[in-house]
């Protein structure tokens, strides 16, 4: 039986694909591998353990269904975090319901419960403040969330997953500040950003201990001839895109009035 | 405040000859006499909490906000501080070979950090400072890998909560404000790498640490729990409480409070 999977295929330099080693894969992943955005496809139970798949953008399928439009101005913002914050509570809920993958120390279980307990509280509290300033109707639903997918069960893909939804947020938060006109907002937006890029290079040393992989070239890019030095920051029409392209996110987010300067 | 003459008035000379053990070198200025720690360490980096909390609220709306130059030569001294730190540290021996590589990576965004300020700053960028990172002797960071580290640390986190802090300043210049956020988050994955190698958490459990006390300023009001005045508190006790909440937000720290911190080491 064919059923939607997540796996995530690395792609090397060139654009050829790799399918042996895991540790290269994790070293560029990023939601924009190859700058084309994950792609997706079934492949059989068979294969599920074994093979690394690819996600293809195109190819993913959404139920028709819940969509959002995020609205405009500050509040669209706040929507845009809300949504992220909602999908990466909802993944590290998973994690913990099925009691951590295989082979979980006491060192990454507790990493993991505080990722939860963190964007827990980043979701309710951008939900609390929302419904304080948005009119009703103009906050996000609870979004239609889909892991069946993935293999809790296995470290790295668990922990890939989670690097994945980590720079993610960084390179979102980072790309939405200047997008912000109320600087309460840009504040709280500044105080979380910088605990997700704590979260990311957690994991990325969990994934590749003791080295450079906290805050790897791979993941940087250079500004200004500076050097790799510097985070992403990525539009969110970028963002939702390869959200929306790894099948985790069902719920169409509508983007047509965000701000874009 | 000249802090060089201040800490020469130390009279404890034996202190300075005390082998020097894992534990940092400030933990045992306080076990030889607790009113020593509180004179020997310049009071600008006690914790001065209230002060922190009241201007960490006002922080959007403070009468007093810095121009983008200034915000730019301040982010500028502190990426001085920290590259000029590091390059020390490499050269000096005291980073074990496995730990090569990171501080190097660290060293090598420091650098970049500070290419980046002065071209921003376009001429405008004011002269680099000099620094004395043993205060005179008081520490031994590039002996003592523990002291490096806390020191570290220390730099590391107070970078984030900096920039953070400066955030609001930069808000009419979309530019300059997004590359000091894309500084500023790496800056935190610094500190959590850094923080985790001394086997603390990579995120910061309200105002503790496992430094020095005497670098308290460091985490000053990091036990905050109010985010757009909505008291977090009480709120999560099924998803880890307090400690969770005041985790999951760093909080800014003003100009003149970062300036206390890393200026002691500013020599000229």
């Amino acid at each position: 039986m064919k059923k939607p999977v997540f796996n995530v295929e690395f792609l090397d330099r060139n654009g050829e694909l790799k399918g042996n080693s895991r540790r290269s894969f994790l070293k560029n992943t990023g939601l924009l591998v190859a700058g084309t955005g994950l792609f997706m496809y079934s492949c059989s139970d068979d294969e599920l353990n074994e093979e690394l798949l690819v996600a293809d953008a195109h190819a993913a399928t959404k139920r028709a269904g819940q969509s959002f439009n995020l609205g405009k101005g500050d509040i669209a913002i706040l929507n845009y975090a809300y949504v992220l914050e909602q999908l990466e509570a909802a993944f590290y809920e998973k994690v913990l319901e099925g009691e951590y993958y295989k082979g979980a120390n006491a060192e990454e279980r507790g990493i993991l419960q505080d990722l939860y307990y963190h964007e827990v509280i980043h979701r309710e509290f951008l939900k609390t403040a929302l419904n304080s300033v948005a009119p009703p109707g103009k906050v996000a639903p609870d979004l239609i969330l889909n892991f069946s997918g993935v293999d809790f069960d296995d470290r790295e893909t668990v922990l890939t997953i989670a690097q994945i939804l980590e720079d993610t947020g960084v390179s979102a938060y980072n790309g939405a500040g200047n997008l912000l006109e109320n600087p309460e907002y840009l504040l709280v937006a500044g105080k979380i950003v910088s605990v997700e890029a704590r979260h990311a290079a957690a994991i990325r040393d969990l994934l590749d201990p003791g080295t450079t992989n906290f805050a790897s070239p791979d993941i940087l890019v250079n500004l200004l001839g500076t050097g790799p030095a510097y985070d992403k920051a990525l539009d969110p029409n970028v963002v939702l895109s390869a959200v929306a392209a790894t099948g985790f996110l069902e719920t169409k987010i509508i983007t047509n009035n965000i701000p874009t300067e | 405040m000249n802090i060089i003459k201040f800490l020469e008035n130390l009279s404890d000379p034996g202190l300075l000859n005390t082998p020097i053990s894992r534990r940092s070198s400030l933990i045992d200025l306080k076990n030889k006499g607790k009113d020593l720690a509180l004179v020997s360490i310049p009071f600008a980096l006690a914790a001065t909490s209230s002060k922190t909390k009241a201007a960490t609220m006002s922080m959007a709306s403070a009468a007093f906000q810095a121009s983008v130059n200034e915000v730019l030569n301040f982010a500028l001294t502190l990426e001085y501080l920290e590259r000029d730190f590091y390059e020390e540290g490499l050269d000096s021996g005291v980073i074990p070979q496995a730990d090569r590589d990171i501080f190097g990576l660290i060293y090598d965004h420091e650098v970049s950090h500070v290419e980046i300020l002065k071209a921003a700053l376009d001429g405008n960028d004011r002269p680099r400072p000099t620094f004395d990172f043993t205060l005179g002797g008081a520490l031994n960071p590039f002996e003592d890998y523990a002291v490096f580290l806390e020191l570290s640390q220390a730099f590391e986190d107070t970078g984030v909560r900096a920039y953070k802090g400066q955030a609001g300043a930069l808000i009419d210049n979309n530019t300059l404000l997004e590359y000091a956020l894309q500084i500023h988050s790496v800056e935190a994955r610094h500190a959590s790498q850094i923080r985790r190698m001394r086997g603390e958490k990579g995120w910061i459990t309200r105002n503790e640490t496992t430094i020095p006390s005497s670098f308290s300023a460091v985490y000053a009001g990091e036990e905050n729990t109010v985010q757009l005045g909505i008291d977090l508190a009480g709120r999560f006790n099924n998803f880890g409480g307090v400690d969770a909440v005041t985790e999951a937000f760093d909080e800014p720290l003003t100009m003149a409070e970062v300036n206390a911190i890393a200026g002691i080491f500013i020599t000229s």
